[in-house]
């Protein structure tokens, strides 16, 4: 029990001794909660609440440009810009201008555009109408022939080549949802017109369908959930996970130096001096999560990000935080046991911990990611980690709830210490 | 009468080891004139009785590693008898660092026997390790650490109690004269008082056998002579030393006892004195050297 804690006491010192590693261990987590949480908050605000510049080309000059222009202009999130240095935008200056990146987006609406929705509108109107034959004029209308093809003519909308997929797809679901909103009140326009009616019977005011959006949580006190409730835990699990490259580097260090050498001719078991590696890094994961949780808290409020607040759960995140540091630190150990230098075993754990993390949902929920790497994500240790942070944080979880993620995390610092143990057996055995 | 029982008991206990295994001869003990017996025309000294009791016998023992076609000990036999200065030379891939690494239970061999005072590595590996003293050719010392905090840790792990640990670790840094280091961070010791520091974590649990490999390798003379009066104590004491190096003339003189190794088997094996008057026209333990290994470069990738 001694060599264990005298263990764990040098690794402690061997830590508080190295900068760079603490910095990695705690200043450059939270430095990198901050940020994520502030860039994605950014870009958030962004598309919803930020004003976002859309250059405007009107070629067109009728009805539709103007119905667009208002609709924008009507926007909350949309400044209209159809002017630079005071003179109207065209198409080739809209297109430079996004390709060059002073904006992000810019619509072109063609000439003659008005004009010929106008023309299929009342075409159509006519012949629907025609159809009851409730005048003369309509008789005449039956016989407008059903399939008249117009020339087709398209709004186009530039994109900055810079702009990610999810911007753009978000982009163009609003304008898209906007012009079926203008085509929808010139159609009805021209019924109100065709049908001659003295007074407007007001159909467009109101929404006939509504939907209200509820979260599915257990029980009736849960948290709300917000974007920081989903970022912080994937971003506590992506920092404790980054252990695996101090860890990695102290093992290398070890047999560089010639200090293994003592300790494997030591009368003690490799176990206890694992064993006390595992204690001290473990200690480090949990005042990692506990500080990250901390900033979580207390700083976010101060730079303008909801506040993260883990309320009466929070015994468990620590549970889910202990369980998956092991993981990381079996990892950590695996790597520096196999790894001969530095050079292999800091950009393999680093890079290795990205790719966990993609896998595991830090970045992209797995949800939407194709089937293949739904199932290949499912071997994730830090997808089993966030799937029971986001059991308890946003589903309310109990332990109960969350013993098949641990599991699974405790199996994979059993195996991954085992290997470990079972590698460097071999390479002296051999 | 008592005496004179002993000392035949252990005489017959000589021959027969002399002449069971791959042992040096016995010799007419002309050296340490203190508690000596006469016995049927040999002068046999305390120390040199109690030498004649193997503390390490190794027997056809070999190791080949995993992927690759050459031996680096090939049916190698020896036997260290305690209280030697027992010298391993050999030029470079002769298979030194193989043995030591076997010999301290650091890697296991392919074939052959080997005891530790009578225990079987492969039975009695961790007991064994409780005795022996390791100071690699590497600082093997914890930069960051003190010299204390290394020093106590290395000592923590042999289980020596606190109060003892804290004693021999002060008396240990006073004797090779760095105490006004001892909370100083290793590196920013100059390469002997590392050395020094090395040797002192591989004594500190006073072992019955010592390894040392290079033990004064890129040392100040200063520093080399502090190291090898520490040598001279510990053997004083009764530690048991397998010593290996390059340094030829130092082994000449440090040893009591030589062996030269190469192509993982033992080539020749005596006293200094002896190795080299087996060798007609050599001076030194040099050209014993050169004429049984050859001269040669010996590259192993």
């Amino acid at each position: 029990m001694r060599k264990l804690g005298v263990s764990a006491y040098k690794e402690a010192l061997l830590l508080l001794r190295d900068w760079g590693g603490l910095a990695i261990l705690f200043f450059m987590p939270s430095v990198l909660i901050i940020t994520i949480t502030l860039i994605q908050e950014s870009t958030f605000k962004a598309v919803g609440e930020s004003l976002l510049p859309v250059v405007l080309v009107d070629e067109d000059g009728g009805e539709i440009g103007e119905l667009v222009a208002q609709n924008l202009a009507q926007a909350d999130n949309v400044q209209l810009v159809t002017e630079e240095r005071g003179r109207p935008i065209t198409d080739a200056q809209a297109r430079g201008l996004v390709s060059d990146g002073k904006y992000q987006i810019a619509l072109v609406i063609p000439a003659g555009l008005s004009a010929e929705l106008n023309d299929k509108v009342n075409h159509n109107v006519e012949r629907i109408l025609g159809e009851f034959a409730l005048t003369d004029a309509d008789s005449a209308a039956q016989r407008l022939p059903r399939n008249r093809s117009w020339e087709a003519k398209e709004i186009t909308i530039y994109f900055d080549p810079a702009a990610g997929q999810a911007f753009r797809s978000g982009v163009k679901n609003n304008i898209e949802r906007m012009l079926s909103k203008v085509e929808v009140q010139k159609i009805y326009a021209v019924f109100i017109d065709q049908m001659a009616l003295e007074e407007d019977p007001g159909l467009l005011g109101d929404d006939i369908i509504n939907f209200r959006e509820t979260i599915a949580q257990k029980g009736e006190d849960g948290i709300i959930p917000n974007a920081v409730q989903h970022n912080v835990p994937a971003w506590i699990l992506f920092g404790i996970f980054f252990i695996v490259v101090p860890l990695g580097i102290n093992l290398v260090k070890e047999k560089n130096l010639g200090t293994y050498i003592r300790l494997r001719t030591s009368p003690v078991p490799y176990a206890v001096i694992l064993g006390g590696k595992i204690i001290t890094y473990t200690v480090i994961c949990l005042i990692q999560f506990m500080l990250m949780l901390l900033i979580a808290k207390y700083v976010f409020p101060l730079i303008g990000l909801i506040e993260f607040d883990p309320g009466s759960q929070l015994p468990l995140m620590v549970l889910i935080a202990f369980v998956a540091g092991l993981a990381a630190i079996g990892l950590g150990i695996l790597i520096g046991t196999i790894a001969e230098t530095q050079e292999q075993s800091a950009p393999f754990g680093a890079i290795f911990v990205i790719i966990l993390a993609a896998l595991g949902g830090v970045w992209v929920p797995t949800f939407i990611m194709p089937a293949v790497m739904q199932q290949v994500s499912a071997f994730s240790p830090m997808n089993w980690g966030i799937s029971a942070f986001y059991d308890v944080i946003l589903r309310n979880g109990t332990a109960a709830d969350i013993a098949q993620p641990l599991g699974y995390l405790l199996a994979f610092f059993i195996a991954t210490l085992s290997a470990a143990i079972i590698y460097d057996k071999r390479k002296r055995t051999n | 009468m008592s005496k004179l029982s002993a000392a035949i008991l252990f005489v017959i206990k000589a021959h027969i080891a002399a002449h069971s295994g791959a042992m040096g001869k016995i010799s007419n003990a002309d050296n340490g004139q203190k508690d000596k017996l006469k016995c049927s025309g040999y002068f046999v000294s305390v120390p040199y009785l109690r030498a004649m009791e193997q503390i390490i016998r190794v027997h056809g023992l070999s190791k080949r590693y995993a992927g690759s076609d050459r031996y680096a000990l090939n049916g190698l036999s020896l036997a260290v008898r305690k209280g030697e200065i027992f010298g391993l030379l050999g030029p470079n891939g002769a298979g030194k660092t193989t043995l030591i690494s076997t010999l301290c239970g650091m890697i296991q061999p392919t074939a052959g026997e080997l005891t530790f005072d009578g225990l079987d590595y492969r039975k009695h590996r961790q007991r064994i390790k409780r005795h022996i003293g390791v100071v690699p050719q590497e600082y093997a010392l914890y930069p960051t650490l003190s010299a204390e905090e290394n020093l106590n840790y290395f000592g923590s792990l042999y289980g020596i109690p606190r109060k003892e640990l804290k004693r021999r670790v002060a008396d240990g840094i006073r004797r090779v004269g760095l105490d006004d280091f001892a909370k100083r961070p290793i590196k920013t010791f100059s390469g002997g008082m590392q050395r020094r520091i090395n040797l002192l974590a591989g004594i500190l649990h006073n072992p019955t056998v010592l390894f040392l490999d290079e033990p004064t390798v890129g040392v100040d003379v200063q520093s080399k002579e502090v190291i090898m009066t520490l040598l001279h104590e510990l053997h004083q004491q009764g530690t048991t030393i397998i010593y290996s190096s390059h340094h030829l003339n130092e082994a000449q003189h440090f040893c009591t006892r030589i062996a030269i190794i190469d192509e993982g088997r033992i080539v020749t094996e005596g006293e200094p004195g002896q190795l080299i008057a087996s060798v007609a026209g050599a001076t030194t333990l040099e050209n014993v050297f050169i004429h049984l290994t050859g001269s040669h470069l010996r590259d192993y990738a």
